[in-house]
């Protein structure tokens, strides 16, 4: 077992991960960002294709919300997919479709690694795998919690959190945490960066058109994501009336000046699962396993399914549309209705 | 009645998680085992998902640690830093994992096959939440087929801290006092770990092994307590709730 390299000789020397960190922790670089980011309440309803075009450019570092095939924004993530956006940095935090759809769209090249090519009781994606072990994407490894808690420093508007997971391990040697000890306690502690994306595209139940959100279900790590990143696109199931956020503002999770852009895209989790409203389509991402083992099918799925397609509804009803999506909510529902 | 190895693990890991504990558990074999622990033995184990279900009433076996199933009326749903502060804060009892390979620490790889961390022979999903809740939850156990290869002296990479180098190496690292491998639940046999070395040792046999296969299939010299009980098989009762009400479609126990 190799461990951490040392960043220097001297007495209290820390111990470092020895990967690299792909994006600056610096908090008052954040805070310069976020001096000129919008907080006017306007109206930002957009456009799928409009924001990827003008949100996210070549080389940026993007993270996206939901946990893999739950709750994620679909539509955006293949709008990237098929803008040809490369050379993108990922945060690879529970991600599970997302990533899969985006590396087969040879659109990362470095990722900050918590859990990725698996697709948990599905199984392995063939082709992430095939990427992955080619050593084509630059890898920094972490671990969920890690990622959450980059999130949260990030979100707390400081540089780094202290933690008590990773030490001792080559988690910890092939990531870039350092090792500090708590000035009070002496405790040894993992040292996380702040990790502020350049962009997040997360994936709501409802919102308004001026981003006030709401989330229903598990939120995973995508309140601090939400604050965390520098410019954020909602998709949303459903747009509701501003006076309905104001009606019950406790229900609001992600505020407006977190928010850039928003899109109504009722279904937009598919083929994920989106809590209280859908199922994941379990039989669409078998497909996307099974057409893996043969990069050469895998290319002819991806012009039928995302490369040959105009947008997001195009995809669904290539999947079976509205009928698909009935079924898709009894098994949300527990109704037995075959 | 007859079973399969994937049962036998299940249902001795259902018995380790006592009434009123906390485990934090993934898809698959421990969230049966979990599932069936609460039918039976423990009706008020906590289950809590690292996506943030906590205390769901699961209807279905879940795909996602993040699906809707894993807060099904439950009593929170929360989100990733709550459950993981919890088992960083003490509060979680138990949690399992799953890897490629295991050495005599309990230390875990599911990251790579391999001496190229760029270039891997075969790169796994990587940790996860394993290296988290084997880090911050009091006990990890571990259900696995046992054989030389999985069980061996050398990880290609340690994704999740067992007992790192053995001794009191793990909590001299940083990782919480108290922490650490508690069961490893194969097929042959229930391993725990000596208190002073931390190494592997053996607590039980299972029902139609001899300690020749259990060591036989293991890639480095095990500890034996001093005496060692014949693992319980299956009781009737844990095999019909686990294959009617746990597991119904046989998604884990048919494997």
């Amino acid at each position: 077992m190799a461990l951490g390299t040392r960043d220097n000789d001297t007495e209290g020397a820390m111990l470092s991960g020895k990967n690299e960190l792909f994006t600056d922790p610096d908090p008052d670089k954040a805070r310069a960002f976020f001096r000129n980011k919008s907080r006017s309440m306007t109206p930002k309803l957009s456009q799928i294709k409009d924001v990827v075009r003008d949100m996210i450019k070549d080389g940026d570092y993007i993270a996206i919300g939901g946990f893999g095939a739950n709750r994620i924004p679909t539509a955006i993530v293949h709008e990237i997919v098929r803008q040809h956006k490369k050379h993108l940095g990922f945060a690879g935090h529970t991600s599970t479709h997302d990533f899969q759809v985006l590396i087969a769209g040879k659109c990362i090249d470095r990722c900050d690694v918590a859990y990725i090519i698996g697709l948990e009781a599905r199984g392995l994606s063939p082709n992430a795998r095939r990427a992955v072990e080619s050593g084509t994407i630059k890898l920094t490894e972490w671990t969920n919690a890690s990622l959450s808690w980059r999130l949260k420093a990030a979100a707390m508007g400081i540089s780094f959190i202290p933690t008590r997971n990773i030490l001792g391990t080559n988690t910890f040697d092939h990531s870039a945490a350092k090792m500090i000890t708590c000035p009070f306690t002496g405790k040894k502690y993992a040292a996380m960066p702040a990790l502020f994306p350049d962009f997040a595209a997360i994936h709501v139940h409802e919102a308004d058109i001026y981003g006030n959100c709401r989330v229903y279900g598990a939120s995973v790590s995508d309140f601090d994501l939400a604050k965390a990143s520098k410019r954020v696109v909602i998709t949303t199931e459903r747009i509701i009336p501003h006076d309905e956020i104001r009606r019950e503002p406790e229900k609001t999770v992600i505020p407006y000046w977190c928010v850039d852009a928003i899109i109504e895209v009722p279904y937009g989790s598919y083929p994920g699962n989106m809590p209280y409203e859908y199922f994941s389509d379990e039989e669409h991402l078998k497909t996307w396993l099974k057409v893996e083992r043969d990069p050469e099918e895998l290319e002819i799925f991806l012009q039928e399914q995302i490369y040959g397609v105009k947008d997001f509804y195009e995809y669904l009803n290539l999947n079976g549309g509205i009928e698909k999506m009935k079924k898709l909510r009894a098994i949300e529902y527990l109704i037995n209705n075959k | 009645m007859e079973y399969n190895a994937m049962e036998l693990m299940i249902c001795i890991a259902a018995r380790n998680l006592e009434d009123g504990a906390t485990v934090v558990v993934g898809t698959g074999a421990p969230c049966a085992a979990a599932m069936l622990s609460q039918k039976i033995y423990s009706p008020n184990l906590c289950i809590l998902f690292e996506a943030g279900g906590v205390a769901p009433i699961l209807p279905t076996m879940p795909i996602s640690v993040g699906d809707s199933r894993t807060f099904h009326k439950a009593i929170m749903a929360s989100s990733m830093p709550e459950v993981m502060e919890t088992c960083q804060r003490g509060m979680v009892d138990y949690t399992f994992l799953g890897g490629a390979q295991i050495d005599m620490y309990g230390n875990i790889n599911s990251t790579m096959i391999g001496d190229n961390y760029q270039k891997p022979k075969v790169r796994f999903p990587g940790s996860g939440g394993a290296n988290d809740l084997a880090s911050l939850c009091w006990r990890t156990m571990m259900m696995t087929v046992q054989d030389a290869r999985r069980f061996t002296d050398k990880l290609d990479f340690i994704t999740s801290p067992g007992y790192l180098k053995g001794g009191r190496s793990r909590y001299d690292a940083g990782l919480p006092e108290g922490t650490g491998p508690y069961r490893i639940i194969t097929n042959m046999a229930v391993m725990g770990f000596d208190d002073e070395t931390k190494w592997m040792m053996v607590l039980s046999i299972n029902p139609g092994y001899s300690r020749q296969d259990v060591q036989d299939n293991c890639g480095f010299e095990l500890k034996w307590a001093k005496k060692i009980d014949d693992t319980k098989p299956p009781t009737d009762e844990e095999l019909r709730i686990l294959r009617e009400e746990v597991d119904p479609h046989h998604y884990i126990i048919g494997r």
